[in-house]
């Protein structure tokens, strides 16, 4: 009988295998070597299963059928995908900037990539331990935004240089909520090491953990987040930078071919490392939610965890509809960030409420949890009716298909 | 000198160069971001993991993005009718020369140069940076607070679009301008 | 040469770079590059003696240059403010052809 823990560990028994024997001056090179090699194929393999995830699953919410032409039910359309813009022809404007243009998806990519290493993918399965782990997630994600600025400013076509120009005033603007709702976890936790955030998170009491979104601030913080995050990965309902009905497609309306698909490529790893930071931070990491559930292995909470991220962000695809660019400002700055301030507040509050202040565990934890959702929840109906002052809602009127 | 440092070395300078030398100023904006993104490489190198990763965050994420849009608002995208090897370039260039022929002198005759012994890298925990910024160093901390507030109100207010000057589209960058601070 | 020593040598060489920049290039967006430039250098110097100094434990030279960027981070926003704001009054942001102090 293989017991759980083995499982758990498969992965990193074998590479340990492989590392004890190759000969000890190689040894670094070969485990740098596997650990790139296999977020490189996993991240690559799980963006060609989300690109049909995501036309399955919006074909479903609009009533059709998506791609179902290759192979049974469709699975093998990536590679059909893959195949199609590795033989089409790729297209450089004449007048376009030759090395930027060619260098802008190679540096998005590459950039996307970079950040996995810090991202806890299984129990002793994160490619580098880094003390300041999540800081080293912002800070090389933060390369991303020239990266597109690059592609849009070296196509020379004026709806590239405009995405361009949503794109980073989008992702500047929402980086500020994305960093400051996950400092309330960072607040808690005390650390910014991403392996630590989630053993923090993987202890158990009366059989449940101690993720932080069940806390009333990591509840908010969460939402907050893979709002941020929405908007970060420049998805609908904040995809105003491709917007196909005004600006054609954006910052890559002059790729063609390979580039093309590089940058579809980070798009979705862009969206996979920021929904596992979200996961990370808020969603315990590769642990379980419930103690008898803890034999499942590790990384299969991750990728479950991911999975089900994924499904949130194609749902939201289907079901709202885009925003203008002044609501999309609006948002962040006149509700997204205050949310945020008060989201950390509400974490030092109840960093400060201990079983001294608030009585014993049963009675005192409720206590605990509804002052600190109230802070929460008064300033968001505030906001909320502050900002929705004067508006009236009417019911919508068709005027040309009653 | 290692081998990683040299090569770090060489690609901040390189970036520096060519950010003072081409001729298109998005291609200088580009070059500079290689030289702070070898700057910061050259910090983690150096052991400092926090000011490394900082350095990327608000050089290559903010400072970067914001030159690169002072460019495209400023219709600089076209490029200077003359390139660094003007007349004037080349005095400046002496200078310079002259300058760093002084500071690697003043480094040469220094003491410092070669007393320095090669010590073990310092291992600081994000954790006592936390407790430094937090207990020793919080006066200077509120007043950066205070300093970064007081810059933002002011770039917003430069940058806002005057009345009587009615180019479209200004005032969002300006907004974007002053809270990216 | 010790390690420290590179280090002041490539800082030099940053803050020659800087200098030479910021006083031939005629945009004035370049200007401030080079003078970002030469902030970097003087920061490659603080790490340099922190890692290499005598009390690497007290912090002082990283915490300055923390500190440091974030000034330079302020400096950029109200210099490219301004630079627009002068491009906007002179309709260029060459520092040779704004010679007038008259609005």
């Amino acid at each position: 009988m293989i017991s759980p823990g083995a499982v758990d560990q498969v992965f990193v028994t074998l590479k340990d295998w492989i590392v004890f024997h190759t000969p000890a001056p190689l040894q670094t090179l070969v485990s740098i070597v596997i650990e790139v090699a296999t977020i490189i194929v996993v991240f690559a393999a799980l963006f060609a299963l989300a690109t049909v995830f995501e036309r399955k699953g919006l074909g479903r919410m609009q009533n059709r059928y998506g791609p179902n032409r290759v192979g049974p039910f469709g699975v093998f359309q990536p590679i059909a995908d893959a195949v199609k813009s590795l033989t089409k022809e790729d297209v450089v404007p004449r007048a376009a900037d030759h090395v930027v243009h060619y260098l802008a998806p190679l540096v998005l990519v590459g950039v996307v990539f970079l950040t996995y290493a810090v991202l806890p993918v299984g129990r002793n399965m994160t490619a580098v331990n880094l003390d300041a782990g999540v800081l080293y997630f912002f800070a090389v994600g933060a390369a991303t935004e020239l990266a597109i600025f690059m592609a849009g400013w070296s196509s020379h076509n004026k709806y590239s240089l405009l995405g361009a120009m949503r794109a980073i005033a989008q992702m500047v603007s929402y980086e500020i909520p994305l960093i400051l709702s996950s400092v309330a976890v960072i607040m808690i936790a005390g650390t910014l090491s991403t392996v630590k955030i989630v053993e923090l998170q993987a202890r158990y009491s009366n059989g449940l953990a101690h993720w932080y979104v069940f806390t009333p601030w990591g509840l908010a913080g969460f939402i907050l987040f893979m709002i941020a995050a929405t908007a970060e990965t420049n998805r609908s309902p904040f995809d105003l930078p491709e917007g196909e009905s005004e600006i054609i497609s954006g910052y890559f309306i002059e790729y063609s071919g390979f580039k093309f698909a590089l940058f579809f490529l980070a798009e979705y790893l862009e969206m996979f490392a920021v929904s596992g930071l979200g996961i990370t931070l808020f969603l315990g990491g590769w642990s379980s939610p419930v103690s008898f559930l803890a034999w499942i292995p590790s990384w299969l909470w991750f990728f479950g965890k991911l999975l089900a991220l994924l499904f949130a962000f194609i749902w939201v695809r289907g079901t709202v509809p885009r925003l203008r660019m002044d609501q999309l400002m609006n948002f962040a700055w006149k509700f997204m960030l205050p949310m945020t301030l008060v989201t950390i507040l509400s974490a030092g509050i109840w960093h400060f409420l201990t079983v001294a202040v608030v009585g014993p565990k049963p009675l005192g934890g409720v206590i605990r949890w509804l002052v600190c959702a109230l802070v929460i929840f008064v300033p968001y109906i505030t906001l909320a009716r502050v900002l929705e002052r004067g508006r009236r809602i009417e019911k919508r009127v068709y005027r040309f298909a009653e | 000198m290692t081998l990683p440092f040299l090569i770090l070395a060489i690609m901040t300078l390189a970036g520096g160069v060519a950010a003072m030398t081409m001729r298109r100023l998005v291609h200088c904006a580009l070059a500079l971001v290689v030289s702070f993104a070898g700057l910061s490489a050259l910090y983690l190198n150096l052991g400092a993991e926090f000011a490394g990763l900082a350095q990327l965050l608000v050089y290559v994420g903010a400072i970067a993005i914001l030159i690169v849009f002072a460019i495209l608002l400023t219709r600089g995208g076209e490029g200077e009718p003359e390139g660094a090897f003007s007349p004037a370039g080349i005095v400046g260039a002496v200078v310079a020369l002259a300058v760093f022929a002084v500071l690697a002198w003043a480094v040469e005759t220094s003491g410092v140069a070669r007393a320095g012994v090669t010590v073990a890298a310092p291992q600081i925990t994000m954790r006592e940076i936390g407790f430094a910024l937090m207990q020793r160093y919080v006066l200077p901390l509120e007043v950066i607070a205070l300093m970064l507030t007081a810059a933002m109100i002011g770039a917003v207010i430069l940058a806002l679009r005057e009345k009587r000057n009615d180019s479209a589209g200004d005032s969002g960058a300006a907004q974007k301008q002053g809270l990216r601070a | 040469m010790t390690p420290l020593a590179g280090c002041l040598l490539v800082s030099a060489l940053l803050f020659s770079v800087g200098l030479a920049g910021a006083l031939t290039r005629r945009s004035a967006i370049l200007v401030l590059a080079g003078i970002e430039l030469m902030l970097n250098a003087a920061n490659l110097n603080f790490i340099a003696f922190w890692r290499f100094g005598a009390h690497p434990e007290f912090l002082t030279g990283l915490i300055f240059v923390i500190f440091s960027i974030a000034v330079a981070a302020a400096e950029a926003a109200v210099g490219l403010a301004l630079i627009l704001a002068i491009y906007r009054h002179a309709r260029t942001s060459d520092v040779s052809e704004i010679t007038e102090m008259k609005g």
